[in-house]
């Protein structure tokens, strides 16, 4: 039987490595045990995949379209249900580091393929991945490689490669790459094209492809971070994985996304990382595992800096991790399939993350900076809005608990109890003083009667919506 | 005291066919291009001998009369882009080379209101912030629907949502070394409260002779009205046709004739509000579209193209002609027999920021660009 530390430290590890879970859902894995539930997670071949068939049959839209709505629609769909919500989460994690936007792509079926790239790729080996990334052909074209030649060197992919994908300007102070290594990584992968597209008429657009051109390849010597070869952009990114850089690179970016918000990724070189031996733990791990990442997030999960207290509740929500989470802890979207979700799916644009389309390569200010006052008062409302909604299944089953939890309960046991199932732990002192007032002027709750119980279900539908609300929601 | 001037952007999305806008009529290469979304001649109200509005613009063309309505013919940038975004994102961020973050009136409000003291310095009708208002550290109210505008929407009953926002008020009330992120929050909470507090009495203030059509541009513009007529401070009014609505690559001739009555008719009416209050007088209103369509049509509708057409109304326009229409001739076009643009639409802001905002434009838009003298 799991205890409330148990419940606490589960509901923590699924608002992180998964995209948020039902009450019923965090009491069932803590009684699972921890360390399970981490590796099942680590394992997501061992899980059944998404239903495919189940979503081709309700949203045949679904099916190679060039929409990027119905691109976006369909990844939101998956966060909530996937079972592999690991697997789903180190996508959203690529595509916040690997940036690239329907803006300029233009095809909201490249997008797709691009996350579903990052879904198959993003848990296996680093080097595999860049090189799976390097030749993706939305990303030569969306960083230009592919008006870069042997003739006309275009130095905006090799750049990009080095600062935003794998090594980062800098670490400790130091500088990790001169601009003449910039243009040696450039040279070595003039040639990564994209091939002719096919005309999209009459049988509409076609998936694009990646081609080599060994006549447009730039096939002399370079020096490149010290080494001297006729590099070409795999022996680059062999080069590149082998850097203390890049393990300090990614590690940070995952201490960033699931365990505490980091300062901004340009001043990584001046300001060192908020853990450092977390940081050097995963770089051991990096290294030991021959650039594995599952292997990474193992020792991240598995880690007490990731259990701490202290980094709990210590990243601001982005806008995805917001609405998918909200839908799997009320069961809307979840599970069956409704009308409705394309509203839904377009809820994290407002709210500042248009998915499938970053602002630039550099990709969005997340932490604090994901709030605004417009941004806060969609966040908001719309946790409120499914939140006070007392007919969803979860919402019905967090009110049973309650009142399971006996015949009458005081206003304070009331407003902690709906903290604890909302997964709301971090309150502060002043927040839950008002909640407590508010919930005192009806007095203490019961749910004997018909009439007490509808009392106790309105009173809780309310309470969730101040949840929602409070500034400590929109913390994870 | 003069009041201060006010801007409004009614943004016209999906590619707006300038061509049958601003229509070239007696032009025999038009009549070729067009041989099924031609309009003909008589149809086409005149503004000259060569060029004339398309018929359902009657409403605009008050304005023009009364030397009020500028047109900006050809208007447009260097290597066009034919994707909505990005064309949208290039106009939003003056960045045409490479992929901007700031919004050029993001960065207006930021100089009209550097440390944020007017929550509603900017406001945007329609939900998500366009591009051209985005800037760390601006906020700009985002309104979906003025008349249900607020935090905490979704609670039934007056009393209770009332008692809400209450304990709302006291829960974001300012709080010191909580942690920054926690403390910025419930500053941003508190003026998100105050935003809207104080945009939400605008429709209860307001009363008004005319009718707004019944569509979300009708009403957005109403909102716009409402929100300048209440007085709040706001200087920059913002808000986008129905997404992608003029990307009309089928069934133009009705669907462009719907958007031009409704787009005509609401602008009139906007402009006879203000009067009715006599509150045109800072007003300046500017539409455009990311780009104009294809010369030839397809048949049934137009495929993406270059330069459009935009305008200005207000009362300090000087009304006319301003650059030249873009040749249609074939050896004149943008690559794939498309309109080359010959003017650049950063001189338009650039005169937009320096003659109706008094800011300097040059860090705005990112160079110097020629003014368009229609203020």
């Amino acid at each position: 039987m799991a205890n409330q530390e148990d419940i606490a430290l589960m509901g923590h590890l699924l608002r992180r490595a998964s995209f948020g879970a039902s009450r019923a859902e965090i009491e069932a894995k803590a009684a699972q045990g921890y360390n399970a539930v981490v590796e099942e997670m680590l394992s997501p071949a061992a899980q059944p995949p998404i239903d495919e068939d189940i979503m081709m049959r309700y949203h045949p839209a679904y099916n190679h379209s060039a929409a990027i709505e119905t691109n976006v629609q369909q990844w939101l769909y998956r966060m909530t249900n996937s079972p592999r919500q690991l697997q789903e989460k180190m996508a959203l994690f690529w595509h916040m580091i690997f940036c690239a936007g329907h803006s300029k792509i233009d095809s909201g079926e490249e997008m797709s393929r691009m996350i579903a790239m990052f879904r198959e790729h993003g848990m296996g080996n680093f080097e595999n991945l860049l090189l799976k990334l390097s030749t993706f052909a939305g990303m030569m074209y969306y960083l230009d490689n592919t008006e870069s030649h042997k003739v006309a060197l275009n130095e905006n992919y090799g750049r990009e490669l080095l600062e935003l994908f794998s090594l980062g300007v800098g670490k400790d102070n130091e500088f990790n790459y001169s601009e003449n290594d910039v243009k040696a990584c450039a040279r070595a992968f003039t040639g990564w094209n994209a091939a002719p597209a096919y005309p999209p008429f009459p049988h509409g657009r076609s998936p694009w492809e990646f081609r080599f051109d060994p006549a447009d390849h730039d096939d002399s010597e370079k020096t490149f971070l010290g080494q001297t070869g006729r590099w070409n952009g795999d022996d680059i990114i062999n080069i590149i994985c082998k850097q203390p850089a890049t393990a300090r690179y990614i590690a940070r970016h995952m201490y960033d996304f699931f365990v505490a918000d980091e300062v901004p990724v340009p001043s990584w070189r001046q300001t060192p990382p908020k853990d450092v031996a977390a940081i050097n733990l995963l770089e051991k791990a990096y290294f030991d595992s021959g650039y594995d990442i599952t292997a990474m997030l193992r020792v991240l999960f598995t880690s007490d800096f990731f259990k701490a207290p202290a980094v709990r509740y210590a990243r601001v929500k982005s806008p995805a991790e917001l609405v998918a989470s909200i839908l799997r802890m009320t069961g809307e979207h979840y599970g069956d399939v409704q009308p409705g979700l394309f509203e839904i799916s377009q809820e994290p644009k407002y709210m500042g993350m248009d998915l499938m389309n970053p602002p630039t390569v550099e990709g969005w200010h997340t932490g604090h900076e994901w709030i605004d006052s417009g941004t806060l008062v969609e966040r908001i409302n719309f946790a409120a809005e499914y939140l006070g909604r007392t007919d969803l299944p979860g919402v019905q089953d967090i009110i049973n608990r309650l009142m399971a939890r006996g015949e009458r309960l005081s206003p304070e046991a009331f407003v902690d109890g709906c903290m604890d199932m909302l997964g709301c732990l971090n309150m502060s002192d002043d927040t839950r003083r008002e909640l407590v007032a508010h919930a005192q002027r009806d007095g203490e709750l019961r749910h004997g009667t018909d009439a007490e119980r509808a009392a106790f279900t309105r009173r809780c539908g309310e309470m969730f919506q101040m949840l929602a609300a409070t500034a400590e929601f929109q913390f994870c | 005291m003069a009041k201060d001037n006010v801007f409004a952007v009614l943004s016209l999305s999906g590619g707006n066919d300038g061509l049958n806008t601003v229509i070239p009529y007696t032009n025999s290469l038009y009549r070729q291009y067009r041989p099924t979304l031609g309009i003909p001649e008589d149809k086409v109200i005149p503004l000259n001998d060569e060029l004339g509005l398309y018929p359902a613009m009657g409403p605009l063309k008050k304005y023009w009369d009364e030397g009020k309505l500028a047109i900006f013919l050809g208007i447009g940038y260097p290597h066009p882009s034919y994707s909505h975004f990005r064309s949208m994102d290039i106009w939003h961020t003056c960045e045409p080379d490479k992929v901007g973050v700031d919004g050029w009136l993001g960065q207006a409000i930021k100089e009209f209101d550097p440390n944020a003291e007017n929550v509603l310095t900017g406001v945007n009708y329609g939900r998500g912030l366009p591009r051209a208002l985005a800037k760390e550290g601006v906020p700009v109210a985002s309104v979906g629907n003025l008349d249900t505008y607020g935090l905490l929407t979704g609670i039934d009953g007056q009393d209770q949502r009332a008692q809400a926002l209450d304990v709302f008020s006291r829960m974001y009330s300012p709080s010191v070394g909580r942690g920054y992120a926690i403390d910025y929050i419930r500053r941003t909470g508190t003026d998100a409260l105050k935003g809207a507090d104080i945009l939400t009495t605008a429709p209860a203030k307001y009363t008004s002779k005319v009718t707004y059509n019944n569509t979300a541009v009708g009403q957005y513009m109403k909102n716009i009205a409402q929100t300048h007529l209440a007085g709040f401070g706001t200087r920059v009014l913002y808000t986008t046709s129905p997404y992608n609505s003029f990307d009309t690559h089928a069934s133009q001739m009705a669907a462009h004739d719907k958007l031009w009555t409704d787009v005509s008719s609401t602008v009139d009416t906007f402009f006879t509000d203000l009067r009715d209050h006599q509150a045109s007088d800072n007003v300046l209103l500017f539409m455009f579209s990311e780009f104009g369509r294809r010369i030839s049509d397809n048949g049934s509708g137009t495929d993406h193209g270059a330069a459009g057409v935009a305008f200005a109304v207000g009362e300090k326009v000087k009304g006319g002609l301003y650059g030249e229409y873009p040749s249609l001739e074939p050896s004149k076009q943008e690559e794939g027999g498309n309109l080359k643009h010959n003017m650049d639409f950063r001189s338009v802001y650039a005169t937009i920021l320096e003659d109706w905002m008094g800011l300097n434009p040059t860090s705005i838009i990112g160079g110097n660009f020629e003014k368009v003298r229609f203020l």
